[in-house]
């Protein structure tokens, strides 16, 4: 087992996948911290707090993704629907 | 007729005609240089009407030059040029011959001065773009390509109707920009809008265009939505309309491209995404706006075509294109893979491609005309816009699991097509000054602010992170999702099926009830006037004679008394 997991691609590896999530946190949270060394403008008051591009960006994400499977319920059909 | 130019248009369509003509490498000689002739052609048309011709009373002007119909026609040419690289070697003579048509009447449309010369040329992009569906060879496309056909017939109706109208009220055939007040420009703005996969019909493109070949699909994926945009510059910039429209195709294309399995209906939905940003940019109609808009649609056909082709490579190595079936990609295609994540990165607008610095000009627009709800739509359609295909579309090709596929990587004419696409998405995003020039209205824009790059890297960082926490919901099924189209592909069908169905019942109660009482009726006629009837059977001439003579006779003598 551990020998046909070694044949993998080193980028499936789960020890890489791991390292990967441990770099993409560190980036996101150093995007959130650099705010207070970089000043983001707020156009509208509220875009100019602190982190709030990326919780807006989140959470527009899950709405997206909820609504989307929401509409997936109804929508939704086999891929055989219009065959003739 | 007048001329001052050569018309770029009448290069690729006499390029399109050699190409069925001539086989082997002159016809590979004619499918790579004509497209850079046509670029040339594009920037020897000076500013104004540089070409008259007399019609029916009319003065049409097929070339009109301004900075904005240039822009275009390059776009054009040179996306003709690279899907010509990325297709020669693989596509048939008919569908490069179709394509090459299609792209003629693509610049054709740009540089028209007048409605029916943009009307002509609108009509034979519908033509040629079917052919090119048509070309995708299997049933399927055969029958997108004939919905693809009616809906573009239709849109076609419903702009000559408005441009008749327009051409009536004003006396004029000219091309110049209104507002849809009336019967007769409303027409033309749903003509147009047709064109631009606007809803409710926007179901169009989603429909045909993953039908096409992995070549042809490139080709269709630029051009008829791309003169729709220009089209809607030139004819209605500031239609307040418009908006509206636009930020619904941005969240319809977000939402329906979440659902979908197809990689490459993926990417055709996000199409209708991308038009969207432009025609909400055109809805808001300042000169920062239209930049922004025409910046936009060119960046756009660049890194679009771009997904289309690394998507195109992977269909005709494996003949697949569900994300179900594919995965793992990467191991044999990294130069697919990493030009298609090129492209995702450019369409997301990621800081250092193209796609941020065009479509932060339309966000600026919308900012400079304080449209706080606009703006913050805009701004969650970018996260949206990463997560349906910027991330999305990558994932699921070349990542995600391994489908045990081991394709080769791409031929090299194809890799190079890529390649060269992938160049221009970066350099437009590192060095956008030399771009901005070319845009129709001055630019007084930084797009890199340190402030605003933490901004888009937040947003879009955090929505990579919704999607990775998210991908459990995400998990692709064998499945479609019903769109307006359903409407006509079942809807009318049942309709239609009703209507016989009651005609044939219809037809044979009548015969049942009425028919023996026409029957009667039949037969006293037929006996009258029928073969043998007294009214219509043949006399012998002496019968005749006999009476003629008898009836002038009683003439005669009634005379005398």
């Amino acid at each position: 087992m551990t020998v046909e997991r070694e044949k993998d691609h080193w980028l499936v590896r789960p020890r890489t996948i791991r390292r990967l999530w441990i770099v993409f946190s560190a980036v996101l949270a150093l995007v959130v911290i650099l705010q207070f060394v970089i000043k983001v403008k707020g156009y509208f008051g509220i875009d100019g707090w602190s982190g709030f591009a990326a919780l807006f960006g989140f959470l527009c994400c899950v709405a997206m993704v909820l609504m989307a499977k929401g509409l997936g319920l109804l929508l939704k059909r086999k891929e055989t629907f219009y065959d003739d | 007729m007048m001329t001052e130019a050569l018309p770029p248009a009448l290069i690729l369509l006499t390029a399109a005609i050699l190409i069925g003509l001539t086989r082997g490498h002159v016809r590979s000689a004619i499918v790579l240089l004509s497209p850079l002739v046509t670029l040339w052609a594009t920037w020897q048309i000076p500013d104004g009407i540089s070409m008259t011709v007399d019609f029916v009373g009319y003065q049409l002007e097929p070339i009109e030059g301004s900075a904005l119909r240039r822009l275009f026609a390059t776009i054009f040419s040179l996306m003709t040029f690279v899907g010509g690289l990325y297709a020669f070697r693989h596509a048939s003579a008919l569908e490069l011959a179709a394509s090459y048509a299609y792209a003629a009447g693509a610049i054709g449309v740009a540089f028209a001065g007048d409605l029916i010369t943009l009307f002509v040329f609108w009509e034979a992009m519908a033509i040629f773009s079917t052919a090119v569906v048509w070309c995708g060879n299997t049933p399927m496309a055969g029958r997108a390509g004939k919905r693809y056909a009616v809906m573009h017939v239709i849109g076609g109706v419903i702009l000559m109707a408005g441009i008749t109208g327009v051409t009536v009220q004003t006396g004029s055939i000219e091309i110049q920009a209104m507002r849809a007040v009336d019967f007769p420009s409303w027409m033309v703005l749903i003509g147009l809008l047709i064109n631009a996969a606007a809803p409710p019909v926007s179901a169009w493109l989603s429909d045909a265009y993953p039908e096409a070949t992995s070549t042809g699909a490139v080709f269709l994926s630029a051009f008829t939505t791309k003169t729709a945009v220009l089209a809607l510059i030139l004819l209605f910039p500031g239609e307040p309309v418009l908006i509206g429209v636009g930020i619904y195709m941005i969240f319809y294309g977000i939402i329906y491209a979440l659902l979908e399995n197809d990689a490459r209906r993926i990417l055709a939905f996000s199409i209708v995404n991308q038009v969207g940003f432009m025609v909400c940019a055109i809805g808001i109609g300042t000169q920062l706006a239209l930049n922004g808009a025409a910046a936009h649609a060119f960046a756009h056909i660049i890194y679009k075509g771009l997904l289309f082709m690394s998507a195109g490579v992977v269909l005709y190595r494996t003949g697949k294109r569900k994300c179900t079936d594919l995965g793992g990609l990467f191991r044999t295609m990294p130069l697919t893979c990493v030009c298609g994540i090129v492209g995702a990165l450019s369409i997301s607008s990621f800081p250092l491609t193209s796609g941020f610095t065009t479509k932060s000009l339309i966000s600026e627009a919308a900012l400079a005309e304080g449209l706080a709800v606009i703006y913050f739509l805009l701004a969650a359609a970018s996260a949206g816009v990463f997560l349906h295909a910027g991330i999305k579309f990558p994932w699921f090709v070349f990542f995600q699991k391994d489908s045990g596929l081991r394709p080769k990587d791409a031929p090299w004419n194809m890799g190079a097509a890529m390649v060269l696409f992938a160049l221009i998405c970066i350099g437009l995003g590192v060095f956008p000054e030399p771009f901005y020039a070319l845009l129709p209205y001055p630019v007084e824009y930084e797009a890199y602010s340190p402030g605003k790059v933490l901004f888009y890297l937040q947003l879009l960082l955090f929505s990579g992170l919704a999607f990775f926490l998210l991908l459990p919901a995400m998990k692709r099924t064998l499945t479609i999702t019903l769109d307006t189209d359903w409407l006509w592909r079942i809807c009318m069908k049942l309709l239609a099926n009703t209507l016989l169905v009651t005609m044939i019942a219809t037809n044979e109660a009548f015969s049942r009830s009425t028919w023996p009482r026409f029957d009667a009726m039949r037969t006293w006629t037929r006996r009258h006037w029928g073969d043998q009837g007294v009214f219509a059977r043949s006399w012998p001439i002496g019968t005749t004679a006999i009476w003629i003579s008898v009836l002038l006779s009683g003439y005669v003598l009634l005379y005398y008394i």
